[in-house]
């Protein structure tokens, strides 16, 4: 895009596009080290994740602050009105899911060495998922790339289907043995935040979709989470 | 690129909210005006309807002032310039030689950037129109209009104790309410505006941004204006003119926050280079 008549308006852009990326990488830095974390049970490592949110709130705030004040001063309207109110948007999901892969890595003190290799698995799968969800959806943001989005705003369907299963695999241990039952809640959460970094990629998603084409994205996302609904009883047999 | 857009694909009835509502006041169809050898205004045609306020913004000689002193052929007091196309008011062609035009000012009034309210007193101001146009019976009848005008204009509580005094002794903002207040008072259906507002302060401006959204309920509005906020504002249309071409015209909402032309986009945002 041609740069404004008055220069100083760029640079308030480009300063938040540029604190924005500075969150994105923060935020991928976190949750990549929480996988870790959590898959190698690296308490040192899961309180780095712990202490990098601070930075990340702060960024928040720094991000919504440069925004007001260039909304106060610049009264931005068309393109840039909008890419300072996604920038808003994008920061806050951000930073939920900073939040979430914070809370992933608080799990690994809980967990201990004996767990077996395989419940960790399907989690560590879904992390991986959620990282390149993440991964994808901030280049296509630091591209204003509507169509990459797009896929990343389809690919979730996939984390969603793959925490259906965890789900059931998880239950299903529970009920095999009691003791199993601190051990898969947190595992469980632990899913559960990947889940939902998915749901906020995809936020990020529909804000991208929405800078470019300036229209809200007018179809919803087929959801795939169907735990909410689902029943598993004591004889293994499902019920949804 | 600059390449002029045809009319059809901006101005779909079916669109805008604004143009789906209300009946047509003006209607301007493949209008082009000359200064002499130069051509202001090339092919442009536009539907704007009533009791509705659509603002023309577009960079200087854009062509939005030379289209709005067309609609009450003001620029017939140009020598030079010569006025081709259709251009009606309420169906009539306002350009058939037949037509009045004293009469035509009357309907179709209009508001200066600068004040400038006649030298005399400011009741005489707003008497003027309804007296040489024949609307008032007699003294009582005159006094009605004026105290009326000069209430729709917002401008009755701070000059009815005063209204033998000059109307060149008012503040900016009062003299240019007393110049809506003079538009007014021979019953006009439209008026035109151009930059009402660029020599107040910003109450003043405030004030008669106020009062244009008032008058919106009664009147067609057209409004040229250079601050772009301003359009955002007061109009539920905006009109956007770039070198003689309207070259995208929608509900103001959608124009402020995603204009479908890429010239709207870049001017509006401050990027027009």
């Amino acid at each position: 895009m041609t740069d404004h008549t008055v220069k100083s308006y760029d640079d308030d852009l480009s300063q938040l596009k540029t604190m924005l990326a500075q969150m994105g990488g923060l935020v991928e830095q976190q949750l990549d080290d929480a996988i870790d974390a959590l898959t190698r049970r690296d308490t040192a490592l899961a309180d780095r994740v712990i202490q990098i949110d601070e930075r990340v709130d702060v960024l928040e705030h720094q991000i919504e602050e440069k925004a007001i004040l260039t909304i106060a001063r610049r009264q931005p309207v068309a393109r840039d009105l909008r890419e300072i109110m996604v920038a808003i948007r994008v920061s806050s999901d951000l930073e939920r899911i900073g939040d979430l892969a914070k809370n992933t890595a608080k799990r690994t003190h809980a967990l201990s060495d004996q767990l077996p290799r395989k419940l960790m698995a399907g989690v560590t799968r879904m992390g991986r998922l959620a990282q390149v969800e993440l991964k994808n959806i901030l280049d296509a943001y630091s591209h204003s790339d509507a169509g990459m989005a797009m896929e990343v705003w389809r690919s979730d369907e996939e984390l969603d289907a793959l925490y259906n299963s965890i789900f059931r695999e998880l239950l299903t241990y529970m009920m095999e043995d009691p003791r199993n039952i601190s051990l898969c809640t947190h595992l469980l959460f632990g899913a559960k935040n990947m889940e939902r970094i998915g749901d906020h990629a995809t936020n990020i998603a529909e804000n991208i979709h929405y800078l470019v084409h300036g229209k809200p994205l007018g179809e919803g996302r087929p959801k795939k989470d169907v735990t909410a609904a689902m029943r598993i009883d004591l004889e293994g047999s499902e019920d949804r | 690129m600059n390449a002029p857009v045809p009319h059809q694909t901006l101005v779909t009835p079916e669109k805008p909210k604004a143009l789906a509502s209300g009946q047509f006041k003006v209607t301007a169809r493949g209008v082009d005006v000359y200064y002499g050898d130069k051509q202001a205004i090339k092919s442009l045609s536009i539907d704007i309807p009533d009791r509705s306020v659509s603002a023309f913004i577009g960079p200087s000689g854009c062509g939005k002032s030379t289209f709005l002193r067309c609609i009450n052929r003001m620029n017939d007091t140009i020598p030079t310039c010569r006025v081709t196309g259709l251009i009606d008011v309420d169906k009539h062609d306002i350009y058939d030689p037949k037509i009045d035009v004293v009469q035509l000012r009357a309907k179709v009034g209009m508001v200066f950037q600068k004040p400038n309210p006649f030298p005399k007193s400011i009741y005489e101001n707003v008497a003027y129109g309804p007296r040489i146009h024949g609307l008032a019976a007699g003294k009582t009848e005159l006094d009605t209009i004026v105290e009326q005008s000069l209430r729709k204009a917002g401008l009755w509580e701070e000059a009815k104790d005063r209204l033998a005094q000059p109307g060149t002794g008012l503040s900016g903002g009062q003299q240019q309410r007393l110049c809506i207040a003079r538009a007014i008072a021979v019953n006009p259906e439209v008026i035109l505006m151009d930059e009402p507002c660029s020599a107040l302060d910003p109450i003043a401006t405030a004030r008669i941004e106020e009062l244009i959204d008032e008058l919106r309920q009664n009147y067609c509005i057209v409004i040229v204006t250079h601050s772009m906020q301003q359009a955002a504002r007061v109009s539920q249309l905006t009109a956007f003119f770039h070198l003689g071409t309207l070259v995208e015209y929608g509900d103001t909402d959608e124009m402020f926050t995603a204009p479908q032309e890429k010239r709207t986009q870049d001017y509006i945002t401050g990027r027009f280079g």
